[in-house]
């Protein structure tokens, strides 16, 4: 029996989501018209012999409890929700909900953390957990960066022959392995052993007042900084080089690269999810795009590639959307233009608007290239050109202009804007 | 020709090089304003006034204007003389030049700059030049800020006294207008050198109390350049609405003052207006937004494009869902591709747009 343990943070985190994780938990962001969680229990549902998956996370409950629910009646898999009393780290909240996991005695268990998407994984899974399973307490799934990448992920050394794993070394400031890691690991509950002599440790040092975790809870552990480290070399840790598509979803902006990959991987897994003209009547369609049964679709309308509609959407006479995700109830007027944006959540778009943002994708000419997560503002102190995203709630008038603008929720715009945050 | 007709001197000059990338394909005076060449704007209403023989004084030889002015001058039933200047000798030396021509007759003889545009009022100049009987009368026209300009001083009788340039403190809100009605006397204070009318010889006609005022009512613009030509556009069409009001487009879909060539087609859904001249064989589809905008002939613009003051070259192709803004001036036969942007671009001749130009730009 298998189980699998997704880390969905909490409102604390996912800030360089912004502002789309103003109204929404980032983990039930919509990509591909599937909130993000959601690619993740489906691909986990679909492991044989899994018998339950869990999100941790310190999100309110009532943020969470409809989804859930939704979840457990689409997916014939049990599926909980474990809230942290505080942030607990990556390992400190395994190790606080180790009954939880241990309980039925799984073979071995999957764990996520939120912030990665992932492609075709119970394949993987089927063939390598026997082959390690027997030694391995950890396998951590990585993937190649480039060389000034790696330094932003978990840098990991292993043994080209048995995969073993001998160095590992969280964010390093300078280079030492391409291959990173993902964020995907599937443990044996060996591991909690591990994770306990490290809390225990802890324990001890906050009562002694040597309190090495700063201002933070002496449960706190993280398994990249903390376990990871100290597994590494003793023949417990293994890696398995992931060569598929692989993507951290961190900035808002990496959503609409995130959401082309899902559309294209519904070609195969979920063709239903993918729009497929109806013949007369019907708007034109770039694949891939994706819109939800309850949007209205003007015939006279232009869609793709890579669109994402949500339920409620309305699109108007001659409207061009390319490369963007249109979230709940907006409205897109008539012959306006949206391309590399967000338009969030019941947000207005008058007619012979356009609203058009820089896309960041990864150097197609760098193999291995990540999506980069440019910060907000460069070194002069100016804006970095990025994707434009109407928080939710926003009208923008007719006839405007919205270049590379991040626009915070529930704002009536009267002018054009460029290159601006608007609070 | 009539014997009793009265002659104009307008001053062309040089390439236009203000108007550019439009100068690129046609000299200046042809380029069309309200569908007419500018120049010809200036040579009918001198018609009408009773001028028989217009002198072009040019500083560069184009044979494209010389042959499609002379058609025009045929067709008006008047004579046009092109004078050469082998070196730009300024907006006074012009006069030297055609010397001989303008002192075949007594009568006095209309000067203009070629970039203005307004109603223009040659009869009532003539009738006030013969009223005082003096050497010379300006046209002076009311401007908002005329510290940047150069300004007319005179008195209730209209006698100019001086001439101030830039002032800083307010003396008077009059300006030179461009447009001037001269004796041939004024000729023989005129060397063949390169000089100003303006600043030479004008101060020295006030100084012996020979020159005087007249006041324009009405509109008036100098258009030579891009975001000047839709700002006199804009008073142009606001005249036309007033004295011309049949002549304006009344089709569906229209806002404002709007001009359209009888053989433009414009589609359904489309926004044409406030300010907008569509030139001959433009054809706009549907659900285009054009406002502030010169189209000239032969433009294609394809559906649910925007454009707000934009020049638009003879024979572009606007693909769709473009938008164009910020005094965008398309050379001819610019092919724009669909889904970009550009603000503020001066697009040369024969270019292909296929992305956007968020900020102002020259493209080469």
């Amino acid at each position: 029996m298998l189980k699998a343990v997704i880390l969905i943070g909490g409102p604390q985190k996912g800030t360089r989501f912004r502002p789309l994780s103003l109204d929404i938990p980032k983990p039930l962001f919509p990509v591909a018209g599937v909130p993000l969680i959601q690619h993740h229990i489906e691909a986990c549902a679909a492991l044989e012999n899994l018998k339950e998956i869990l999100l941790i996370g310190f999100y309110p409950i009532a943020q969470i409890q409809t989804f859930i629910d939704d979840m457990q009646k689409q997916y014939n898999v049990a599926i909980k929700y474990l809230q942290e009393f505080t942030a607990l780290g990556t390992a400190g909240s395994l190790y606080h909900f180790r009954d939880q996991i241990r309980c039925g005695n799984p073979d071995a268990f999957f764990i996520f953390v939120l912030i990665l998407l992932l492609q075709e994984l119970y394949k993987f899974h089927k063939e390598q957990t026997s082959k390690f399973q027997s030694k391995a307490c950890v396998t951590i799934v990585g993937t190649e960066a480039t060389r000034q990448q790696s330094l932003n992920y978990g840098c990991i050394v292993t043994n080209k022959d048995t995969h073993e794993v001998s160095h590992y070394v969280e964010k390093p400031n300078s280079y030492v392995s391409t291959l990173i890691s993902c964020g995907i690991y599937i443990f044996s509950l060996d591991i909690f052993q591990i994770i306990g002599e490290t809390f225990n440790t802890k324990q001890q040092e906050y009562y002694r007042n040597e309190n090495g975790n700063g201002n933070k809870e002496a449960g706190f552990i993280q398994l990249e900084k903390e376990i990871f480290p100290q597994l590494s070399g003793t023949g417990k840790m293994y890696a398995f080089q992931l060569n598929n598509w692989w993507s951290q979803l961190k900035t808002a902006g990496s959503a609409i690269y995130a959401n082309r990959h899902y559309l294209e991987l519904y070609r195969i897994n979920h063709p239903e999810r993918l729009y497929t003209l109806k013949g007369e009547g019907d708007c034109t369609i770039i694949p891939d795009v994706h819109i939800n049964p309850t949007a209205s679709i003007d015939p006279t309308a232009v869609l793709g590639p890579n669109v994402s509609i949500g339920p409620g959407v309305v699109v108007g006479p001659g409207v061009r959307i390319k490369e963007s995700i249109i979230l709940a109830n907006a409205v897109i007027e008539e012959r306006s233009l949206v391309l590399h944006s967000i338009i969030g959540r019941g947000s207005r778009v008058g007619r012979w608007a356009r609203v058009e943002g820089t896309p960041s994708d990864p150097d197609p000419n760098k193999p291995f290239a990540k999506m980069e997560n440019p910060p907000l503002f460069n070194s002069d102190g100016r804006l970095n050109p990025s994707i434009t995203i109407l928080g939710c709630s926003v009208t923008v008038p007719s006839e405007t202009i919205l270049l590379n603008t991040i626009v915070l929720p529930n704002k009536e715009l009267t002018r054009s804007i460029k290159n601006e945050i608007i609070l | 020709m009539k014997e009793d007709g009265l002659r104009a001197l307008i001053l062309v000059g040089g390439y236009g090089t203000r108007l550019r990338p439009l100068t690129l394909s046609r000299p200046k005076p042809l380029v069309e304003f309200a569908n007419k060449p500018i120049l010809l704007h200036q040579i009918e209403a001198l018609v009408d006034a009773g001028v028989t023989e217009v002198i072009l004084a040019v500083s560069y030889r184009a044979e494209q204007m010389e042959q499609e002015l002379t058609e025009e001058a045929n067709k008006l039933g008047i004579n046009i003389i092109f004078s050469h200047e082998s070196e730009p000798l300024g907006t006074a030396g012009p006069l030297a030049l055609a010397k001989d021509i303008l002192v075949k007759s007594t009568k006095p003889f209309f000067v203009l700059n070629s970039d203005i545009i307004c109603d223009f009022p040659f009869r009532e100049l003539a009738k006030f030049h013969a009223s005082h009987g003096k050497e010379g009368t300006i046209v002076v026209t009311r401007v908002e800020e005329p510290s940047k300009y150069g300004v007319v001083v005179y008195d209730k009788e209209n006698c100019i006294s001086s001439f101030i340039e830039k002032p800083q403190e307010f003396i008077s809100n009059k300006i030179n207008a461009g447009l001037y009605i001269l004796n041939p006397s004024v000729l023989s204070r005129i060397e063949l050198r390169p000089t100003s009318i303006e600043k030479e010889v004008f101060p020295s006609i006030a100084a012996d109390r020979h020159l005087y005022a007249f006041e324009l009512q009405g509109f008036w613009m100098d258009v030579g350049q891009p975001k000047d030509f839709l700002t006199g556009m804009c008073l142009y069409l606001k005249h036309l609405r007033t004295s011309n009001p049949a002549k304006l487009y009344k089709g569906c879909g229209v806002v404002g003052n709007v001009l359209v060539d009888p053989t433009a087609k414009i589609g359904t859904n489309c926004q044409i207006g406030p300010n907008v001249i569509i030139g001959p064989g433009v054809v706009i589809e549907d659900g285009v937004c054009i406002k502030r905008s010169t189209i000239l002939e032969g433009v294609t613009i394809r559906s649910n494009s925007w454009l707000e003051s934009c020049i638009i070259g003879w024979r572009c192709s606007v693909g769709r869902w473009v938008r164009m803004e910020g005094i965008t001036v398309l050379g001819e036969d610019v092919i724009v591709k669909d889904e970009t942007y550009i603000n503020g671009g001066q697009v040369l001749p024969h270019k292909n747009i296929a992305a956007s130009v968020p900020e102002p730009q020259i493209i080469m």
